[in-house]
């Protein structure tokens, strides 16, 4: 890691070719923003040969990213020839290895039918009815929190809601609630990580996981219809007679794909509005600028930095050839804060113009199916928040993730004042 | 000018003149018409700018067409049906004038 800290500092001096921006290091240390925006000006399709993940090309530019974005037919998700992260999931073809299958690393036509079943269950007219059961909730969790005295935000607050609204999207068991949190760690983790002692843990675990909603499934299946997940895809028509691993697979995509983004967005958009009091300000004296907020504060976060695609033929993108093979990273994080697409992209506007139009989502077939249900969980927060407290100060350093996937933090110290 | 009236899921026209050569989704989105979101800017990569085009007026506009890009991604979208289209896929011509879009609930 001294290495890595060491590189860090050496940003203006290395040669353009020579970055390597997939450290993790970087990362922890909240740096990348300097590196993309090298990258942006002096090569925004940059090809890395060496990494600890091998060769790749970074894509760094919002509308280049789109581009890839768009492409399906040319940048493929599927698992099996790397998926959607810059390293290759390891846990395929290893002993005791266990994969799921799960649509976010499929591509079409199989991607199309899966994301068809379960997308009702996280659209807008669906998430009214869960609305105010999130609420109550959030209310519950704030009315909890220790007035004037050190606590940690993100264990708290934001795991703490983000589990919950997993749990209402699914009935789940209340006080096993944290088991989603788990298994959605484990699901993503290798005893690389320290998630877990082993691969053959990690199955265990989730052959745990797959014992638990195997005997929900079978309580809602001999239940009347209701508004849960399980209970939906138990009863509906596309989804009842679907095999039990791409129920598994589906289920455990929702946990991951909701879990570090929405805690990381409630955590990343505290500390946004901490380190911009004008703009907390203005938040206090106009809370129906929440929505508008909360799209700022996704772009601001951008809880997960990139997505990843395999070319499967050679493509020309931003004037580079891309080979058939290839490895391609899109930063959205970098295309976040891209000049020439983004009005004053490294300012943290509440009131932004066009703040929906943001990359944190991706887009084309993969855009996040989980958007408008992520937006709803921050909305409720803030809105809470606002009617509880007067201020929110962050005390005290934050410990970011290591990691180049996950942008997030893992420790926020904070006051609340009543 | 082309006139286009959006008509909420509740029932409420919106209507609004703009110049031939804009979308409905542009439309839209400059005169805030609830509804319509647009997050990626009229590109078609977000399809939160479905709208479901008045039975009148569908021989008219067209469907999506088969296999394009705007085809993959209204299927997503939520109560799709036979009249659904992406707005910033329409643009706005005299032959268009008076066009009725219903919205959905809500943009997924
Ligand atoms: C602020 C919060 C969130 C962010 C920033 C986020 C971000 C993303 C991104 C970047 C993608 C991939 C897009 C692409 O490849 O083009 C994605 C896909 C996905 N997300 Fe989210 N997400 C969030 C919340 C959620 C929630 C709450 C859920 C579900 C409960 C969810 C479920 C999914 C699923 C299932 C996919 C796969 C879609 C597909 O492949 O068709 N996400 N998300
Ligand atoms: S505005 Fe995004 S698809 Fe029409």
């Amino acid at each position: 890691m001294a290495t890595q800290l060491a590189d860090i500092a050496d940003l203006k001096s290395i040669p353009v070719e020579d970055i390597n921006v997939a450290q993790p290091a970087i990362f922890a240390a909240g740096e990348e923003g300097a590196w993309f925006e090298r990258l942006r000006r002096e090569d925004p399709v940059h090809y890395c040969h060496d990494s600890q993940f091998g060769a790749y090309w970074s894509i760094t530019k919002y509308k280049d990213i789109m581009d890839v974005e768009m492409n399906h037919k040319v940048f493929s998700s599927e698992s099996s020839l790397g998926g959607i992260t810059i390293s290759d999931p390891e846990y395929m073809g290893e002993d005791g290895g266990l994969e799921l299958p799960m649509f976010i690393a499929m591509d079409p036509p199989k991607h199309d039918e899966q994301r068809k079943t379960v997308s009702p269950i996280v659209a807008p007219s669906h998430l009214q009815l869960l609305a105010d059961g999130i609420r109550e909730r959030a209310g519950e969790v704030l009315d909890e929190l220790p007035v004037g005295e050190e606590f940690d935000w993100v264990d708290r607050v934001s795991i703490e809601l983000t589990t919950q609204m997993l749990a209402i999207l699914f009935d789940f068991p209340w006080e096993d609630r944290r088991k989603l949190t788990r298994w959605s760690d484990v699901a993503t983790g290798s005893p690389e990580s320290g998630v877990v002692e082993s691969w053959d843990q990690r199955k265990q675990e989730l052959f745990e996981c797959a014992a638990y909603f195997q005997k929900l499934w079978d309580e809602r299946i001999k239940g009347q219809p209701a508004k849960d997940l399980i209970s939906m895809m138990a009863h509906g028509e596309a989804t009842k007679n679907m095999p039990y691993m791409e129920f598994l697979g589906n289920l455990i995509l929702l946990i991951v794909g909701g879990n570090d983004t929405t805690r990381n967005s409630i955590s990343g958009g505290l500390l946004a509005l901490h380190e911009h009091p004008e703009e907390y300000a203005k938040l206090k004296a106009d809370p129906s600028l929440i929505p508008n907020m909360v799209s700022e504060m996704i772009r601001w976060q951008t809880p997960l930095a990139h997505m990843r695609r395999t070319a499967l033929e050679d493509c020309e993108v931003g004037g580079k050839l891309i080979k058939k093979g290839d490895k391609v990273v899109m930063w959205y994080i970098s295309g976040n804060r891209d000049e020439d697409s983004i009005d004053n992209p490294n300012e943290f506007l509440i009131d932004r113009k066009k703040a929906r139009q943001h990359l944190a989502f991706g887009f084309g077939i993969h855009r996040c199916v989980g958007n408008r249900l992520a937006e709803m969980q921050l909305q409720i927060v803030w809105e809470e928040i606002m009617k509880r407290f007067s201020h929110i100060e962050v005390v005290g350093e934050p410990t970011r993730v290591f990691s180049t996937f996950v942008r997030g933090y893992s420790h926020m110290p904070v006051i609340v004042h009543k | 000018m082309p006139k286009i009236t959006f008509v909420a899921h509740d029932g409420t026209e919106h209507v609004v003149e703009v110049e031939a050569g804009t979308t409905a989704r542009d439309a839209a989105v400059d005169n805030e018409i609830p509804g319509i979101d647009g997050d990626c800017g009229g590109n078609c990569a977000c399809a939160t700018c479905h709208i479901f085009v008045a039975d009148d007026w569908i021989n008219a506009v067209g469907k999506a067409e088969p296999e394009s890009i705007e085809a993959e991604l209204i299927q997503f979208a939520d109560d799709y049906t036979e009249n659904s289209r992406l707005a910033c896929q329409i643009t706005m011509s005299d032959e268009l004038d008076g066009l009725v879009l219903n919205m959905p609930l809500a943009q997924h």
